[in-house]
């Protein structure tokens, strides 16, 4: 048993004893976690967890599954309507004053569906929060409107996910998937659930897993067929709804839910870079998302202040960004911000990191921390590591920004400026993703780091020769970072920006010069950069998509992408032009 | 008019101020008449029947009105741009109207920013607005070069955390002269800028190209040189993710050796000025 701590009680109804469990101070508002297939409401046991502290948590074993009776005969004891009975009869029990916010994935999600748009339900339902599971009826009309006009790409959604539904096809052949789940299939389920989905293994799925799944198989036999032909027209929500989408769902394609505005009048959009069974392998963000969607119903829905870009999928994840205080670093931590992320803004500069998160705020971060710390000081980045994961927790997402700039040639390159360039631009990433990615890495439920290196990390240039090198590093480590955490669910992405107007230029050494020289060539490249005009809030922008596309190497300006190009299809080019001395 | 301004002070300077009070009463009247629905369109036409009832009858530039992301200039690109479309105002929404009317020979140029309903964003703007004024002035007073002033104000905003967005304006200015105007029977615009008043703008820029100055105040060479004697329509103008504001008002540069009367704002009873002495 891996619920610990709860309370079991049985509800009888339609000829079923259902079995029921609670958690948490029954006074505190209820949530109802429904299961799916082929799954016990065990499923939920971590989400459960980590809600007991502010709800009255509910869970209970769907009819015919875990420790609930199955109806007799099988064939026509799992429709819809019958399991709307069962869910009633539950919410009866456990909460009959006050109506009750439901949860559901899989096939818990899609009879919460029902339940969330039909009428007798009408007041019992505070909010519904759906995880992979469609509403059949609109996943009925979803069908009709493709078949009835079939452009290319239209016939392209509806091929996919026909192919993603592989299984329900299975499912209607009698007898043999109740025999494959009674032999093979239900003793390797485990292995096959940790090594597909990367379900960590321990006391999940139960011992009543073969019968589970074998009594489940009505449910599709009872009603896909039905209510695909023939959906219901009126099948409107009558509760907010919380859409949670995994990304990298093989049973269902994202496309299913375009239309789904129609039919839900309150919806909130989330996707999450995750695989099927999420209960299982993100219950952090799955947790927190139920619970601030859950909040914000009860507390009158004030207005969502996050509009900006990925708000779906960067809402409430907490984000780290160094060299917060100016340039790409800060317009990165706003981008985040908009998305509505909570934000940990570092900066060496104390005053221009708690602007950051101050702004950050102004703008929907739901909170901002602004933090002092220089990332080349590997004590510093410890003590704040530490104080991270102590107050804010473990970071979704890690922004190594902070760089500084060094020009001159080799020669005139004295150590102590090596010292300098190489402690800030690659020790500064070595320590944060040591230090973060660790933490993110034991946790196990994904993440992402991002290290801003430079176009010069593949472009030569005998202007730049320590920038450069310590930026390919940057780069070299962040493809090497990216092999070792794949597996992991922890995506890795280097960025080289180019030629970008921040304030980098004006704080650039200039190696081998004097002052009065050094000032003056930091003005012309500022003025030159100025005069380029690239934003950094164009670079933030690239930073957001390639975190929720996790795309590897990011060139951003037409500059880098070209030198981009160049350096794997004409690198002698590009050794032709390092060999340019600018002009400043 | 140089000479003007120094030399006879007080009749000129009440004339530009009797104008550019009217300007600022004719914002906060539409601006309380906002409500949502109101396009763009209707708040300029508000704006300019508002102040055609008190005897404006020329202009430096029609009345302007930008609602949301406009007032940041968002994908500004040409400066057809700048004129009022069918943006329509929401609650929330941040505004800035700006106005250049023309009243018995007296130009103002104002530039008022507010919101319909509270925008913590907007107000933040217009809370961080109030530095630059103090360092425009401060500047001004030092006779530091036009240029650099303006690379200064444009530090700040970047300290701040903000875009600078007169860099959109025609020339990049963050301000430009403006003069008496004659008063013409017929007096017609071009591209909404009164043709009197372009003509005084041209004369000037022909006059200052000989004499090494420009009535523009840009980032731009021609701008490296000391503040000019005059009356300079300032206008700050700070952007930040799709929200803007901005005040203009007239900066008065005199070549009076006493820093204090070297230059100076004409007016200090503002609404703008009033908000930030009522927030302390």
């Amino acid at each position: 048993m891996t619920l610990k701590g709860a309370r079991e009680r049985r509800v009888a109804t339609g000829g079923v004893e259902l079995c029921v469990a609670e958690l948490g101070d029954p006074e505190q508002p209820t949530v109802v976690l429904v299961h799916g297939y082929p799954d016990s409401k065990e499923v939920w046991s971590e989400v459960a967890g980590r809600l007991a502290d502010r709800f009255h948590v509910v869970l209970y074993d769907v009819r015919g599954h875990g420790r609930s009776t199955a109806p007799q005969p099988l064939r026509g004891g799992f429709t819809l309507p019958k399991l709307t009975d069962d869910f009633l009869a539950v919410v009866d029990a456990v909460s009959p004053d006050r109506p009750v916010h439901l949860v559901g994935h899989d096939w818990g999600s899609v009879q919460s569906w029902e339940f969330v748009t039909v009428g007798r339900t009408e007041g019992r339902i505070a909010s519904f929060t759906s995880i992979s599971g469609p509403s059949l009826d609109h996943f009925g009309h979803w069908i009709n409107a493709r078949v009835k006009r079939p452009t290319p790409r239209r016939v392209g959604q509806l091929l996919g996910q026909g192919a993603k539904s592989w299984y329900v096809y299975l499912l209607h052949t009698p007898a043999l998937p109740e025999l494959a789940w009674h032999g093979p299939l239900g003793r390797r389920w485990p292995k096959i659930l940790e090594r597909v989905e990367q379900v960590p293994g321990g006391s999940y799925p139960t011992a009543s897993l073969s019968s589970d799944a074998a009594h489940g198989a009505w449910l599709y036999r009872d009603n896909v067929r039905p209510r695909l032909t023939r959906p219901r027209p009126d099948a409107y929500a009558h509760a907010p709804v919380q859409l949670i989408t995994p990304q990298g769902d093989a049973f269902l394609s994202e496309r299913l839910y375009d239309d789904l505005e129609q039919w839900v009048p309150q919806l909130t959009r989330r996707t999450l870079p995750a695989r099927h069974w999420v209960p299982r392998t993100r219950p952090d963000q799955i947790a927190s998302w139920i619970e601030e969607f859950i909040v914000s119903v009860d507390g009158g829905r004030p207005e969502q202040k996050a509009t900006g870009r990925h708000a779906d999928r960067f809402g409430g994840q907490l984000v780290l960004v160094t060299g917060a205080g100016s340039g790409i670093g800060r317009a990165t931590a706003f981008a985040f911000a908009e998305a509505g992320a909570r934000v940990v803004a570092v900066d060496r500069d104390a005053e221009a990191a708690v602007r950051t998160a101050e702004l950050s705020r102004l703008i929907g971060a739901p909170e901002a921390w602004a933090e002092t710390a220089d990332v080349s000081d590997e004590q510093a980045m410890e003590k704040l590591a530490e104080k991270v994961h102590r107050t804010y927790g473990v970071l979704d997402v890690l922004v190594n920004n902070a760089g500084v700039g060094l020009s001159g040639s080799f020669f005139a390159t004295t150590t102590d400026d090596w010292h300098k360039v190489l402690d800030v631009n690659l020790w500064g990433v070595i320590h944060g993703c040591r230090l973060f990615g660790a933490r993110m890495s034991e946790r196990a439920q994904g993440g992402h780091i991002v290290n801003i290196a430079s176009a010069a990390a593949y472009q030569p240039s005998r202007a730049l020769p320590a920038y450069s090198t310590s930026k390919a590093a940057v780069l070299m480590l962040s493809e090497c970072l990216r092999a070792e955490l794949a597996g992991q669910g922890i995506g890795v992405s280097a960025i080289c920006p180019g030629f970008v107007n921040t304030n980098i230029t004006s704080t650039t050494r200039f190696a081998g010069v004097d002052e009065a020289e050094e000032r003056r060539r930091q003005k012309t490249t500022s003025r030159l950069y100025g005069m380029r005009n690239y934003p950094p809030e164009k670079v933030a922008e690239a930073v957001l998509d390639a975190v929720a596309r996790d795309r590897a190497v990011v060139p951003v300006t037409p500059e880098a992408r070209g030198a981009h190009l160049m350096s794997r299809f004409l690198p002698g080019v590009l050794r032709r032009l390092a060999r340019v001395e600018p002009r400043l | 008019m140089t000479t003007a301004v120094s030399s006879e002070p007080s009749v000129e300077l009440r004339g530009f101020r009797r104008v550019q009070r009217l300007a600022y009463e004719c914002a906060e009247a539409v601006a309380a008449r906002l409500e949502p629905g109101v396009t763009e369109h209707e708040a300029a036409r508000m704006q300019r029947e508002w102040l055609r009832e008190r005897g404006v009858r020329d202009w430096f530039h029609l009345p302007f009105a930008w609602f949301g992301d406009r007032t940041a200039f968002v994908d500004f690109r040409i400066p057809l741009q700048f004129f009022p479309t069918d943006r329509a105002l929401e609650p929330g929404m941040p505004f800035i109207l700006d106005m250049a009317p023309v009243h018995e020979g007296y130009t103002a140029d104002i530039g008022y920013s507010g919101s319909l309903g509270v925008n913590p964003v907007q107000d933040r703007l217009m809370a961080d607005l109030e530095a630059h004024r103090e360092l425009i002035l401060r500047e001004a007073r030092e006779r530091r070069p036009l240029r650099e002033i303006y690379e200064d104000v444009d530090r700040l905003m970047v300290r701040q955390g903000y875009a600078n967005r007169h860099r959109a304006y025609p020339f990049g200015v963050i301000a430009h002269k403006v003069d008496r105007v004659k008063q013409r029977r017929f007096s017609p615009h071009l591209f909404g800028f009164g043709t009197q008043s372009l003509k005084g703008l041209a004369a000037d820029a022909l006059h200052g190209h000989r004499e090494g100055w420009s009535p523009l105040w840009s980032p731009y060479r021609f701008s490296d040189h000391p503040p000019q004697p005059g009356l300079w329509a300032v206008e700050p103008h700070l952007g930040f993710r799709g929200t803007g504001a901005k005040f203009e008002e007239i900066l008065v540069v005199t070549d009076s050796r006493d820093p204090e009367q070297g230059a100076f704002w004409l007016d200090d009873d503002l609404p703008h000025v009033r908000r930030w002495a009522e927030e302390k």
